[in-house]
Parts: structure tokens; sequence; C-alpha cells
């Protein structure tokens, strides 16, 4: 079955989210589509199923038009689709949610459409072994992990005979090992002569998978490619011009015998379901350092910086600034410590989006002088601190009294980093501090992050892009369920951060450094294996890390006291 | 799915808002849509038109001396059309009368300035309400426990009045700040719940309505306050001296209320705008979580928000009792009179704004008046006065449903101000 | 789609945090409130001297089967039943209980309260038990019904606090229209036609305007109130004969109606009735094993996901409105024709705030529902037979219970309250 979609245009009010696009889906074959956040890949394929219906072009398929008014169409066409969020109830099992739309029944009502859930079972049974997709349908959809849930809605594609499967950025939330678990579902998929559109931002993974690329930007093809394609060129495509992965800045002037001025200690922070969501943590920054955390969406570090922030309460453990105790402290005390925070969903924790840039510019401050003297509010001030901070951060707006809402990704984030640096700080925590924003933006807010570092200020990022993680951090530690498994240098392998972040320890049994500040690095001089295609190191690594070592839990690896420091990733194995 | 295009939408509009001002056309396209839509108001006036349109069309098929006269509409059919049209103008004409001026009974100024007295008579409990619900609704709360909350005030209010023996400007001064005691305790409960075990202030509201509604029933059956010398139950009045003094001669009811409501406007309006309190409400109701992260205490916007707005309702139940609407000046049973459901009417058409809710305050008074001459002159039910409100309010909160009977274009837009959230939110 | 592709609205974390802690609170207040009993009840001088309380367990003169009065001694038998009270609050101190267990617990601990309170009450006086029971049932129909609208609106995603005035137009239309035409069933439709109107309206508004469905809610009820009430001054007051009084007959099964107690309580009632326990088992039913209940609670929780599997979300929420606002209909229905009473101003009399009261306390199932409005509906019959007995405890208080029992649940202190994901959040498209 082959698909097309011609000169897709789909409009949104005066906003172009897709322009004229032209995309073929061959049988068998697995589509990437490449593009930045926000280029209209989710939007087309929206279209694709049927959920929005394109202003102008039509969809094809065999060669005769498709006509999809509802995702019922698209679903009786033979398509299929995971959605980024999944679209699954969490209060259903499995089979409720998979037979959803599409219900068996029967006796003893039928009439009255009475649901038949041991034929659902069987069928989820049946579909799901056929394909290797391990589910239980009786599992309650809230208790699964989300590999599984993205199963289950593939799952749920796959029973109503999809044969041609999208998935919306299927990665994002996944563990390399759990992409790598995927990758070979699609792959087996593919033999069975299904095709695939797989959406993405990630370049390594297209060269992984792809047969075919197409690479979206505002909204138009910019191109397409083969996989031999050169990670340089997709990305060239992808953004527009040449892009510099790295940031310009100077190597940190570290004072090396300088007290820390930011510590964690054995932090354990509890989530909303009583589990650890950051179990005993502990880090120092030095002054005038970035220490960069990477680690996979959901390993902790959302709880890690509201913790910081007194946004959560810490279960165990504590947080010192310049010798303070930061911990058990509310987020107003922890502000006026000195602590900048820059949250990783900006609209939901920063902003209030009907409210003006100069009120949000003060959202922090509005009741100390000059904005707020004795419960009065100071309008004249409020508006002069707009009008500074507009001009010194480059905040784009036609004017301060603009609701924030109204503004581009970019410019919104700008002024979340110009009201949390206008303050004197003593420590910057930025989580994601560029998620969403253009290139232009991106820039900026890491020269003003790079800025404060060189200004001799404690910084922490976290990240879940490496490569921004690799162009901040002085050190990066490396978190997985909650715990840092490693305090690395910069100059550590892409492979070697890729294990860590899936919790498996390069070297074997060999113990990270236990992040209690000591200088860490186990294997800062391992052969840099990533260079050129890093994916393929990637997976080798993982696998035969998994393989060969016996995937010590970081705990205990933790406890070890030598950590050896020579041991090469690829020696690991006896 | 406008989470997912949000982002392509930003990148689009990125060249737009990096470079400055939109094309030309396109701001020329937005000016006649707009002159076309018509600015909030118009949509305000239109739904107004139309919801007594539907009180008309009430009025005629209600009555059957009326629609007797369709059964022969073929054959006679102006006397449908004037049975109808004398129906309805005549109750209008009587509204009107009722609320701004009587051209028949204006011998003395006095009488001249009687309508617009009631008018703001009835427009003074409004006006607290309104801004009760308004305060609330800034800050992310939706007070649907007017009702009991003005009912506390007034009992409060009440058994201030008629147990201290003091002079006026003791004993008046006393009173208020009882119904503002009453009603502020009862609405920081509220907030309490809210902040504290994170109960749906809605829900609570709506019970604690019915909680104070039988304590009131409780109290003026019991000896405290019931009137002994009065075979209904109802309280003993409170002390002359505490009631609220009348502003233009006893035969005129506008009263001092209606400078306290005013006072409360100016300070109601100080506070959103102008105090860092009042900021702290706003972004707490726009943004919860944001606010808490700019190290705002959530629980404490929330908790003043209740406060406030519970005290400003119980001033609604202080000019219950001390205002010269009630004869008594005692507790009864039927104290709240509604205001409380309609005080949410008010702050919705006046769009939660504290001069808005002044404006809306005016309307529904004006009708409240007018309603109780429209009752004795023209014979139809004050009833149909709630039926309008009520309409108009649904109207207000429909701009595309107004838009579409008037055929006007407008952009999709408009809506009440407050956030869709539902019992988990 | 705004908002709705966060899927799940969890539940505040305060809220998740006092649930938690939620076994010591609970248990806590059960030890605290039997000991209350145990001296109140038990040792207090209403029981002393021997005193016996009698209860008298049949509703008619004529029942076939007669049981002999149920006479205890006041004391004793109160002050057992408190000591269940207070052990069960030990337990639930001591034991984080879940599930079945936690209900059965509850139930018992409810139970035994309420009959330690009704025994002190009687004692030294007689009470007749079964008229209780009867009139908990007579006030918990509408509640029931009231309820089950709730249900359905709630569960698809559409909040409705207007019950009370689907309420007060079917109580309306059902005594005009059996009036004029002389027939109840005539009556019984129109009554049920007119909720479905308003939840029509309610539906409108909701999916098509957008309009925040609370605020939505309360302007209905007050178009509902202004309208009967114009409509009663305009076309009853002047013409008795537009709203006469009439009422079903009772129907008693045979041989069921006869049993002792029950009987005459659950088999001796009108049509009404019946219909109303009909549709509690359709509810039941339908919502948890067919097609519809199933894209129901699907398009309650998580609309996007209904449609991204091709359930129409809008179309499933107008006919569950709809079709819960013929139910708050039949409630409206009950007030009037089925209780033999005329049309008033108000009747409701906030009937329909219970009935929203007992759905969020029995936490949005329709059997939770149920069990709610039966207890509400308990506190609502108990008020009226206490009367003569003198009891220094003002019915006021009691029928304050329903209330505060609801406040109490939502403020978690009886276990989380969880609403559907989606209540309250209208489903737009792009």
């Amino acid at each position: 079955m082959s698909l097309e979609l011609r000169g897709i245009t789909k409009r949104f009010g005066s906003l172009v989210a897709n322009d004229g696009i032209d995309l073929e889906v061959r049988p068998g074959e697995i589509h990437c589509l490449l593009g930045e956040n926000g280029a209209g890949k989710s939007t087309l394929m929206n279209v694709l199923y049927g959920l929005y219906q394109p202003d102008e072009g039509e969809i094809r398929m065999d060669g005769k038009p498709l006509v999809l008014s509802g995702p019922r169409d698209a679903i009786a066409a033979g398509i299929g689709m995971v959605h980024q969020h999944f679209m699954l109830v969490d209060v259903f099992t499995v089979a409720e949610n998979i037979m959803l739309g599409d219900e068996r029944t029967g006796s003893p009502l039928a009439f009255a459409g009475w649901l038949d859930r041991r034929r659902a079972r069987r069928d989820v049974a049946e579909v799901s072994a056929r394909h290797g997709l391990d589910v239980d349908p009786d599992a309650l959809v809230a208790d699964l992990p989300v590999g599984v849930q993205q199963r289950v809605e593939i799952v749920k594609a796959l029973i109503r005979d999809a044969r041609v499967l999208i998935l919306d950025e299927p990665t994002a939330v996944l563990t390399p090992q759990e992409t790598e678990e995927l990758f070979t579902v699609m792959r087996s998929l593919r033999e069975a002569g299904r095709s695939i559109v797989f959406i993405t931002h990630k370049l390594k993974e297209v060269k992984a998978i792809a047969d075919r690329i197409t690479v979206i930007r505002r909204g138009a093809v910019v191109g397409t490619a083969g996989p031999d394609a050169s990670e340089a060129e997709l990305a060239g495509l992808m953004v527009g011009r040449d892009v510099r992965l790295t940031v310009d800045k100077a190597p940190p002037a570290l004072d090396e015998d300088a007290e820390p001025a930011f510590a964690v200690r054995g932090l354990t922070v509890l989530d909303e379901s009583g589990q650890a969501a950051v179990d005993d943590v502990t880090f120092e920054i030095r002054p005038g350092e970035i220490l960069g955390v990477a680690g996979v969406q959901g390993n902790g570090q959302t709880e890690l910086a509201e913790a910081i922030l007194g946004l959560r309460p810490a279960a165990a453990g504590g947080i010192w600034l310049d010798g303070r105790e930061l911990t058990g402290r509310s987020p107003r005390q922890v502000l006026r410590a000195g602590v900048g925070y820059i949250p990783e969903d900006r609209s939901h924790d920063a902003l209030v989006a009907d409210s003006s840039v100069a009120e949000n510019l003060v959202l922090d401050l509005f009741d100390r002088p000059p904005f707020g003297r004795r419960g009065t509010m100071d309008v004249r001030a409020v508006r002069d601190n707009a009008e500074r901070r507009v001009a010194e951060f480059d905040i784009r707006t036609s004017s301060i009294d603009t609701s924030v809402g109204t503004l581009s990704g970019g410019n919104q984030q700008k002024v979340v980093v110009a009201r949390e640096m206008s303050r004197p700080l003593r420590l910057l925590v930025a989580a994601q501090p560029t998620r969403g924003v253009d290139v232009g933006a991106m820039e900026f807010i890491h020269r003003r992050i790079v800025a404060e570092r060189d200004q001799g200020r404690p910084v922490l990022i976290i990240s879940t892009e490496l490569d921004e993680i690799f162009g901040l951090a002085d050190r990066i530690a490396v978190m997985y369920r909650g715990r840092i498994t490693a305090i690395v240098p910069p100059d550590t392998s892409r492979a070697d951060i890729g294990c860590l972040m899936a919790g498996i320890v390069p070297g074997s049994d060999d113990a990270p450094p236990s992040g209690d500040g000591t200088p860490p690095a186990p294997d800062a001089t391992a052969p840099d294996t990533a260079a050129p295609d890093a994916t393929v190191a990637d997976t080798t690594v993982a696998d035969s890390a998994v393989a060969d070592s016996a995937a010590p839990d970081a705990a205990e690896a933790g406890d070890e006291p030598d950590p050896r420091q020579d041991a090469p990733v690829k020696d690991g194995d006896k | 799915m406008s989470e997912q295009a949000t982002p392509a939408r930003e990148a689009a509009a990125e060249p737009a808002a990096g470079g400055g001002e939109p094309p030309e056309a396109d701001r020329f396209r937005r000016l006649v849509a707009q002159t076309v839509a018509g600015p909030p108001w118009v949509v305000t006036v239109l739904a107004i038109a139309l919801a007594l349109v539907v009180g008309g069309l009430l009025m005629i098929i209600s009555d059957p001396e009326v629609t007797d006269t369709f059964g022969y509409f073929f054959a006679r059919p102006a006397d449908a059309l004037s049975a109808s049209w004398s129906e309805v103008s005549t109750a209008y004409a009587a509204l009107f009368k009722g609320a701004i001026f009587n051209p028949d009974a204006a011998g003395s100024l006095t009488e001249a300035l009687r309508p617009i007295s009631e008018t703001l008579t009835e427009a003074t409990p409004l006006i607290f309400g309104g801004l009760a619900v308004g305060l609330a609704f800034r800050a992310g709360l939706f007070n649907i426990g007017g009702q009991g909350q003005l009912i506390m005030g007034a009992i409060a209010t009440t058994w201030v009045g008629f147990t201290l023996d003091a002079p006026g400007f003791v004993a008046l001064p006393a009173a208020v700040l009882a119904g503002l005691a009453g009603g502020a305790l009862y609405g920081a409960l509220v907030g309490w719940l809210k902040a504290g075990p994170g109960a749906h202030e809605v829900i609570v509201t709506i019970m604690l309505n019915y909680v104070a509604f039988l304590l009131l029933g409780y109290l003026i059956g019991s000896d405290v306050f019931r009137d002994p010398d009065n075979p209904q139950p109802i309280s003993k009045p409170v002390a002359d001296a505490a009631r609220l003094p009348h502003l233009f001669g006893d035969s005129l009811r506008v009263n001092a209320g209606l400078l306290l409501a005013i006072a409360a406007v100016v300070f109601t309006w100080w506070l959103l705008n102008r105090s860092t309190l009042g900021f702290q409400l706003r972004a707490v109701g726009a943004n919860p979580s944001a606010a808490r992260t700019a190290g705002m205490s959530v629980g404490y916007g929330q908790i003043m928000a209740m406060t406030l707005s519970g005290g400003l309702m119980g001033l609604v139940g202080m000019s219950q009792v001390l205002g010269t609407a009630n004869a008594n000046n005692a507790l009864t049973q039927q104290i709240d009179a509604g205001l409380g459901f309609t005080a949410i009417t008010v702050a919705l058409l006046g769009r939660a704004s504290p001069v808005g809710t002044v404006a809306a305050a005016l309307l529904f008074g004006a009708l409240q008046a007018g309603g109780r001459e429209m009752q004795a002159a023209a014979g139809v039910s004050i009833e149909i006065v709630t039926v309008i409100q009520a309409l108009i309010v649904l109207f207000v909160a429909a701009p595309p449903l107004v838009r579409g009977i008037f055929r006007l274009r407008g952009e999709g837009g408009g809506h009440s101000g407050l956030l869709a959230k539902g019992w988990n939110g | 789609m705004s908002a709705t592709l966060t899927p799940t609205t969890a539940p505040g974390s305060a809220t998740a945090a006092a649930t938690d802690r939620g076994h010591w609170y609970v248990g806590g207040a059960m030890t605290l409130v039997g000991l209350y009993a145990l001296v109140a009840f038990g040792l207090g001088s209403r029981t002393d001297d021997g005193a016996k309380a009698v209860f008298n367990l049949n509703l008619l003169g004529d029942q076939a089967i007669k049981v002999p009065d149920l006479t205890v001694p006041a004391g004793p038998t109160a002050i057992a039943l408190s000591l269940v009270c207070v052990a069960v609050g030990v337990l639930r101190l001591a034991v984080r209980l879940t599930g079945s267990r936690r209900t059965a617990a509850t139930s018992a601990y409810l139970v035994a309260f309420v009959a330690a309170f009704l025994v002190w009450a009687t004692s030294g006086h007689s009470l007749n038990f079964t008229s209780v029971l009867n009139a908990t049932v007579l006030a918990a129909t509408p509640l029931i019904l009231g309820a089950l609208c709730g249900v359905l609106c709630e569960r698809s995603g559409v909040i409705n606090v207007a019950i009370e005035g689907q309420f007060l137009v079917g109580a309306f239309a059902a005594s005009f229209f059996a009036s004029v035409s002389g027939s109840l069933w005539a009556g019984l439709v129109a009554g049920c036609l007119a909720g479905g109107l308003l939840g029509a309206m309610l539906a409108v508004f909701a999916n098509r305007y957008l309009v925040q469905q609370v605020v939505l809610g309360v302007v209905i009820n007050l178009f509902a109130a202004g309208l009967t009430g114009f409509l009663y001054e305009r076309l009853m007051q002047a013409n008795p004969e537009y709203n006469k009084t009439m009422a079903f007959s009772a129907i008693r099964i045979p041989v069921l109606s006869d049993l002792p107690v029950v009987g005459p309580v659950l088999f001796g009632q009108n049509a009404v009735f019946y219909l109303t326990v009909i549709l509690i088992a359709v509810v039941q039913i339908g919502l948890f094993h067919t097609r519809w209940g199933l894209r129901t609670r699907a398009v309650g929780e998580h609309p996007t996901a209904a449609d991204t599997v091709g359930i129409k979300v809008v179309a499933m929420r107008y006919r569950n409105v709809i079709l819960g606002g013929l139910i708050a209909g039949l409630g409206g229905v009950w007030l009037t024709i089925g209780l033999n009473i005329t049309f008033n101003k108000n009747m409701a009399a906030g009937q329909g705030f219970i009935a929203l009261a007992a759905l969020i306390f029995g936490r949005w199932s329709p059997l939770g529902a149920v069990s709610a409005a039966l207890l509400f509906g308990f506190a609502g019959g108990i008020s009226v037979s206490l009367q003569p007995l003198e009891t220094p405890v003002p019915t006021a208080f009691l029928s304050m219970t329903p209330y505060l029992a609801t406040i109490f649940a939502v403020a978690g202190l009886v276990g989380a309250v969880r609403a559907p994901a989606a209540d309250g959040i209208p489903y737009t498209k792009s």
C-alpha cells in the first residue's frame, strides 16, 4: 500500500502550519519525517490521520484519492497513529483501551452493545503475541511504565490492521534501551510489509532506522534524503543554516581550592505516589562552574530542580548555598536567597500568559521596593523596569503591555531569563533553558548563562538535549531513576554518557565516582569511540554493556570503594 | 490539538514578531472586522435587547386572553397583534417608569426622583455582591457561596445591631463591621478548605449555603434571636441607631449603603490594580503554578481572596438588614432574597471588573425596581425579571450566538473571562 | 483541542497528601465520634433507669404479615452500638484498609452510629421504624434521579449543577400537563421532556459556546426558577385547574409487598418509583458493561483519545446530557405528581443540589450515588420522624448532615474523591 500526500496546506487563522507539503510513503519502508519542534510535523500527521482537514491538497492511497473526514476514515483506510502524548485512558485496562471505538460486543445483551471482554482479551493477546509486543490485557494503564504504554498504543493500531503506522516523536520518553527495543519492533513491522512514518527531531535516530528521510522546516518540505546523508547535512536542512553545536565559552576560571558554593547532599524527594523520584543525590558546584545534569526525561531531574527551589519537600538530605541551608525553605525564601530559576515548562510554571510583559517581569519582586511599597504597587517603576529589560534582553514585543502569551516561544523564554537574571544571583538553576525556542534565542540564552558563570556563580543546567549539555557544562552529572549514576568531565564520549543515562556504568563493574564531589571521570581517557556515527556506537556499547556486564545497579556500584581510572569502555568484557 | 499546533504557530509568527508591525493590509482587515463585530459592549447591548424580546414573548404566550386572540389569528390578525403589542408595551412601559422616570407621577421633585432612588436602592447590594464574586473570579475561584456568606454576615450584623446599645456613630460602624466579619470568616473557611485539603470551592460553597440557611432557620427560632412580640419566625429588630440613614429624606429609600458600596468599588479597584495583594491574587488566579514558582503562596492568595469575597458578601447581608429595603430591619428566613446568585450574574455581566460590575448592578437594580412597578401596574409577575437577567448573562456568555442572531460577523473569541476548569482543577 | 492533551489532571498534590495521611485523620475522627456517641447516647441521662426504646415495624394496619414491635433496653443497646463505633475507629487507626474492606468498615460504622442515635432518641418512646424507612425512600427518590442525571453528564465530561433547575421545570411541566390533559402519564412525559430541554440548553451552551459549565449551571438554575415562578404566577395561581392535586397510585406487588418491614417500603410504591429502580440498574449496567458506557467514560476521562479512535466526542456529550436531563425531569415529576403535591414556586428547595452532593459523595458512580442519596434521604426522613420524640437535637442540625458530609468528602477526609479527568472541560478541535 502506498500513500501519497500532495500539496497539503493547513492554516490556523493567519498562520500557515503546513505549506504545500508533498510526501510519499512506500510499502514496507520506514519513512522519517525530520524537523525541529514546531516545524509542522505533528500538524501534517494529524491531517493524515483525519484529525485536521487540509485547506488545500489531497491524500492518495494506491493512486486513488482518499478523503479523511475523521480518524474513523483514516482507521478504515489502514492508517494508525501513535501520538506523542499517548491516547490512553488511564483508568481503563489495556484491553478496554485497545477495543475502545472498535468494541467487541456479544451476549447476553448484544442488542444493547454488551461488551464481550473475553473476546477483547483474546484478540489483544493474539495480536500482541504475533508482533512480539508483550502486553497484559488486564493491567490498568495508569500502572504501566511509558515504554509499555507505547506498546499498547502500537497494538491498538495493529489490531485495527494498520498498514501505515505513524509514530509521533516516540523516543522522547524512552531510554536508549527502550528506544532500541522500539526500533526492533519497527524493523519487524517493516519486514511484515507495513509502512512506518517516524517523526523525530533527533538526527541520530534517523540515521539508525530510516529508509528515506523528508525534512520539513516552517511548514514546508525543504529536502529529502537517503539514510546515507550526513548528520551535518540533515541538521543544515532542518534548521536552515549551519548549526554550531558548540557554545562559545572560555574554559572555566576555576579556583581548584575554592569551597563549593552550592551543595546537595543525600537529597531524596518523593513523588505524588510516595516513590523516591530523587534518590540520595549528592553533588557540589564550585563558583564559576556549570554542572550539567543529563538524563532521559522523567528520571527525577524535574523533581531535583523543584526540590532545590523549595517547590517540593525533601524527604531526606539537604541543600546548601554559600554555607546557608536551603532545605525546607519556601520558594520565596529560596528565591530571596539569590537563586535564579528557569523552569522547564515556561507557560506552566514561569509565565502568566494573560498578563503583560511588564507584569511578568516583576512576578518575583512585585512586593519589594521599588515595585511594591507598603502594599501598593509603583506602576511607573514596573514600567521603567520593563523598558530596561526589553532593551537589555532583546525581547521582541510590540509593547511592554502586550500579554506575554502572544509572544513567540523564544521571546517568552527571554522574558523568563530576563526576570530570573535581573536579581543579584548566587546560583542559577536552568531546566531545559532553550526548549522550543528558535536558534537565535537559543544562542542568546546560552551566552547569558555562560556570562553568569564567568561572573563566578555556580550554575546548574538540566537538559535532556545532550548537545546542550555538552555545549555548556563544565562537568556532567547523569541522572537515571532518581540517582546520579556518575559525574564526568565534558569530554566524556557520547556513548559513555548514553550508557550512564540508561543506568549502565561503563567499564562493567567499575564503580562510578559516587557523587561526593571528588574529582570524577573513570573513563576520561576512554578512546573517542563516538566520533562519526554515534548511533552505532551508542547501540553497540549499550548492547555489549547489557550483555557483558552484570548490569550493576548504580547503587551497588556506588558502594565500590576504588574506582579504576583507566578502564576503556570496550574492554569492559573480560 | 491546539497544543500541537502552537509550536508551529510560534515558528511562523516569528518573523512577524521579529519584524515589528504586521503588514498594512492585515491591520486594515482587522480594523474592519472589529468595527463590524463591534466592541464587547455591542454584544452586551444586543444581549439585553434579545432578552427583553424573549421576555415579551413569554408574556404573550402565558396570557390566556392574548393567546385566545391567536385562535382566530387568520380571521382577524390585527386583534392578535394589537393584543400582543399592548400586553408587552404596557409591561415594559411600567418597567421603565418604575426604574428610571415616571412622567405621570412627576409632580414633585421627590416623585420624579423616586424611580432612580428605587433603582439605586436595589443596586446597592448587587454592587457589593458583584464585587465579591468578581474578586474571587480574578483569583481563579468561583464563589457560588454568596448566599451562605451573606446570611452569616446578616446574622452577625443583626446580633450586634440588637444587642449593642450605643449611639449611632458607634452602633452603625460596629454593625457594618460585624457583617463584614461574619461573611469574611465564612468565606475564609472556604479558602482554607481549598488551600489546605484542596476541596473544590464550588462544591464547598454550595454545601455551606445550605448549612447557613438551616442555621439561620434555627437561630430565628431560638431564644437569642427570636422576636417574642412577633408571631412570625423573625429576629428582634436592630436598634434604630444602627440602621443605615436615608440619603435624601425619609420618603426616598436610597440610603447610606450606596455610599459604602461606592467606597467598596474604589477599594476593590485599588486592590486589584494597584496593590501588591491584588497583583498576587491575579497571578494566582491566572496561573497558580507560575505564581508558586515565583515565590508566591497560592494558598495564602486563595484564602485572602475568599476572605475578601466573603467579607463583601457579608456587606450584602449587612445592607439587607440595616438598609431601607427591609421594613423590619430584622432577620427573616428569606433575608438572602436570592442575592448570592444574582450577584454571580452581575459579576459575569460586568466581566469581573469593578467598573463593569457597577454598570451591571445598576442595570439589574433597574430591572428589579421596574419589575415591581410592572407587577403592580401591569400585572406581570416580577419573576420575569429573573428570566430576563438569566438570559442576558447567557447571551453575553455566548457572543457567537448573539452575533449569529443579528447576523454580525466577528472573531470567534470573546468569553466570560473564565477559565474552563473541571472539579479536579 | 485545548487543554485536552494533558490527559490526566491529577488531583492536587495536597489532596494526595491528605489521603496519604488519611487513615490517621479518619481513624482518629471516627474514634472520637464513637467515644462521643458512647458518652452522649449510651451513658446520657436519656437512657437512664432501664428506659426502653420501642420500634414499631409495621407500616400499615392491613399488613398481611405482622411483626411484633422491637423493644430494646435503651442504655445497654446504645452502649454496645457505640462500642462498635469505637472499635471500627480504632481499627482504621491501626490498619490502613483499602477497597471493599474500607467500605465495609465505614458502612458498619455508619449503621452502628445511626442505630445508637436512634435507640437513644427513641428511649422512653416508640418510633415506627418502617415509616422512617418509607420516608427515606420517598425523600431519596428524587435525589437518586438527580444524581443519575449527574452521573450521565459528568461521566461524559459535562458538569451539571443545573439539576435543581431541571427538577423545577420537570415538576412544573408534570403538574401542568397532567392537570390540563387529565393524564398522569402525559404529565410524566412532559416533565421528562422539560428536563431534557433544559439539558439540551446546557449541552448547547457548554459544548457549542464553551461557556464555563458551573457558571452555566447556576445561570440555568436562575432561568428555570424565574421561568417556573413566572408561569406559576401567571397561569396556576389564577387557575387552580392547571395545578391539580394528582398522583400515581401505589402499585402493591403481590407477595413481595407483604414482606415485613421492607415489603411496603420497596414493593408498595408507585410507578415512578419502580421506574427509578429500573433506571438505577440500566445506568449502572450500561455504564460498565456496554459499548455506550465504555465510550461515555472514555469521553469523560480523555476525550482526545476517544476522538482518535473515531468516537464523536461532542455528539456523545450532547446525547448523555440530554438523556440526563430526561432523568432529572423525572425527578421533578416525582416532586409533584409522584408525591401528590401541587406545584409551588421553588419547590425543589435545594434538592437538586443535594443530588449533586450525592453524586460527588458517591464518587461519580451510579451505585455510590444511590447509596449517598439513600443516606441523605434518611437524614431527611429521620428529621421529620424525630420531632414527636422531643429530642434535644434541633432538626436543623440533622438536616445539615448531607451538606457537612459532602464537605468532609471533598476535603479528602473520607478518602480521595476524584472526578472524571475531563469533567467540565469543553472539547474543541484546532
